[in-house]
């Protein structure tokens, strides 16, 4: 039996250990956490268009980037910190929207290329636009003032509110009208419309969703490093390894995102610690395992036949 | 006398070189049961895809309780009280019969609230004698099972017209009892219904008026016994065996 409260109790122990971390980590441990908390934002923003609508969105790196740099054009035209985050998400989420209005017309691979390209796109934009946005060269953001840790804490905060916010936003869709419909469109598309699902409209609120907090969190990382550039701030890469993560763990779940970042963040810490060299090569890897071994991610596994096979849990005795 | 409350007027659709729907007008009269006939690729299904927003018509409007629908998309239609099941059934696989039952009363049927739905839903079992399998995933169910559900699931959009195609097709003969007993209970409720159908057993019992459809064209329109000795009829679908008996039957009866 899972109890109701088992995702929410998991999530928020999981908010303590990353919260903590200054407490009881080196500062290594709490860039590890900050980077983790901002991933699971990521993820769990993803996880709207990707899990729940079942559309594979490469974009996050374009909101992300997108983010980055409204965030920090914001700042240096002199909007305090936060509020330039704010402005930066609502940006972000217009965006979104209009983009996505056109681009959910699509289906499967043709809406999977066309939102890889639109990462291309911002990318490329933002790198001729050299009087806005500095080009090639990136941009200065105002630091904070403060020591490195101090600011490290400060950032680990930010970002865990964010994912506590991405969060709440994704168990308000999994409980309503919104949630049930997308659910609809991923599993059949037609039906759900036949049954009077309004597809379009949808599918544009999951995206937009799936864009704000990546604009939130662009802003934020962007104040946090101090200096942005349009290869860093719009990365393919992350483009791939947030959809990765979230289906990892499992994809249209509460917790799924959560865990998948988890379990690929530290997967890679630790190739990063051990291999250099190899340290790409687990990306392919987990995509792999994935494809072939777990379908529906770590959540849909079977972890009483796995224990059972691995003598970890004793048979029940039947009654007699 | 009842009113019109779907009407197709001069429809025409082609797909590439193909007339599927040719120069076709009808009429459903309120809380009627008429079945639509006619030999494979007549254009039956297509023509509910019109009447539904699936396709948007080469010419011609359809009309729903006076208003041009014509440009409505599926959704909208459903949410109108037009709803229809797929010929190939088309259920959420991985959610419960519950919940895709529940998909019908929460959008188109307009439950206010997910727990609304889900209580609407329950009703609709019980009425389609799923109730035991509210829990199970709808993947689990028997081809029997899932056009039923089919049904359930239209039912809880509170529909005024119900679009069957070919819910009986694939099932055996007391599965396909079972079905024409629910379809009846359905029409019981005033809820005017346009049966597809191959089975002439099923129209027959069923049907207060047939229409004929045959190259996208309507050749024949009448009450079931009438068009069983339609030449054309007999010609372009029945054959003439079928008609000798089925005519015969109805001679006598
Ligand atoms: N989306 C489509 N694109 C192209 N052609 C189509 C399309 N839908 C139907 N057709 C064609 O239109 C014609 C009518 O098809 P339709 O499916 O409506 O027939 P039907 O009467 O439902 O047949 P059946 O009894 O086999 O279900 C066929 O020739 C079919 O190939
Ligand atoms: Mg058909």
């Amino acid at each position: 039996m899972k109890s109701r409260w088992l995702p929410y109790a998991l999530f928020a122990a999981w908010v303590v250990v990353l919260a903590t971390t200054p407490l009881w980590g080196s500062n290594y441990i709490v860039r590890v956490a900050i980077m983790i908390a901002m991933f699971t934002g990521l993820t769990l923003s993803w996880n709207f268009i990707g899990g729940f609508a079942g559309y594979p969105s490469f974009s996050t790196a374009a909101f992300f980037g997108i983010g980055c740099y409204a965030g920090a054009l914001a700042q240096r035209a002199g909007v305090p910190m936060v509020l330039a985050w704010i402005v930066a998400t609502v940006v972000v989420g217009a965006i979104a929207a209009a983009l996505g209005a056109i681009i959910l017309k699509m289906r499967g691979h043709y809406f999977a290329i066309a939102s890889i390209g639109i990462v291309e796109v911002a990318r490329l934009i933002i790198s001729s636009w050299g009087s806005l946005t500095g080009g090639g060269d990136g941009l200065n953001v105002p630091l904070m003032s403060g020591g490195p840790n101090a600011v490290a804490r400060i950032f680990l905060l930010v970002m865990i509110v964010i994912m506590i916010m991405s969060f709440i936003v994704t168990v308000i869709v999994d409980r309503s009208r919104l949630g049930f419909g997308l659910r609809c469109i991923q599993q059949n598309e037609d039906a759900a419309n036949m049954v009077g699902v309004n597809n379009r409209l949808y599918k544009v609120i999951a995206y937009t969703l799936s864009a704000l907090f990546c604009g939130t969190i662009g802003a934020a990382h962007a104040s946090w490093t101090g200096y942005i550039d349009p290869s860093d701030s719009f990365s393919i890469l992350m483009s791939v390894k947030v959809p990765v993560m979230c289906l990892l763990g499992g994809p249209g779940t509460l917790l799924g995102p959560v865990i998948g970042t988890a379990a690929f963040m530290m997967l890679e810490e630790v190739f990063w610690a051990n291999f250099l060299d190899y340290n790409r090569a687990i990306l392919g890897a987990v995509i792999v395992i994935l494809i072939f071994f777990l379908p529906g991610g770590l959540l849909a596994l079977r972890y009483r036949d796995i224990a059972r096979r691995f003598g970890l849990l004793r048979e029940p005795k039947m009654a007699a | 006398m009842s009113t019109t409350i779907l009407a197709a007027e001069r429809l025409n659709q082609r797909f590439g070189g193909i007339q599927a729907i040719d120069d076709l007008s009808f009429a459903l009269k309120e809380g009627e049961v008429v079945a639509l006939i006619g030999p494979n690729g007549a254009g039956k299904t297509t023509l509910v895809n019109l009447l539904t927003g699936v396709h948007q018509p080469t010419s011609g409007r359809v009309r729903f309780e006076g208003v041009d629908v014509t440009s409505q998309k599926p959704y909208q239609a459903a949410r109108r009280g037009l709803a229809r099941t797929f010929q190939i059934v088309q259920p959420f696989p991985r959610m419960t019969v519950l919940e895709n039952v529940a998909a019908g009363a929460l959008f188109g049927g307009a439950s206010p609230s997910v727990a609304a739905a889900m209580d609407t839903a329950r009703e609709q079992l019980e009425f389609m004698e799923l109730a035991q399998f509210a829990d199970r995933p709808a993947s689990a169910l028997t081809l029997a099972g899932r056009k039923r559900l089919e049904l359930a699931k239209s039912m809880a959009m509170r529909p005024k017209v119900l679009m069957l195609d070919e819910v009986n097709a694939g099932l055996n003969s007391s599965e396909i009892d079972g079905a024409l007993r629910l379809i009846r209970k359905i029409a019981e409720r005033g809820i005017t219904i346009l049966v597809i159908e191959h089975l002439m057993k099923v129209v027959m019992s069923l049907a207060e008026r047939v229409l004929v459809l045959h190259h996208g064209q309507l050749i024949a329109e009448g009450g079931p016994k009438e068009i069983v000795r339609n030449s054309k009829v007999v010609e372009a679908y029945l054959g003439q065996k079928f008609a000798d008996r089925f005519g015969g039957e109805a001679a006598n009866g």
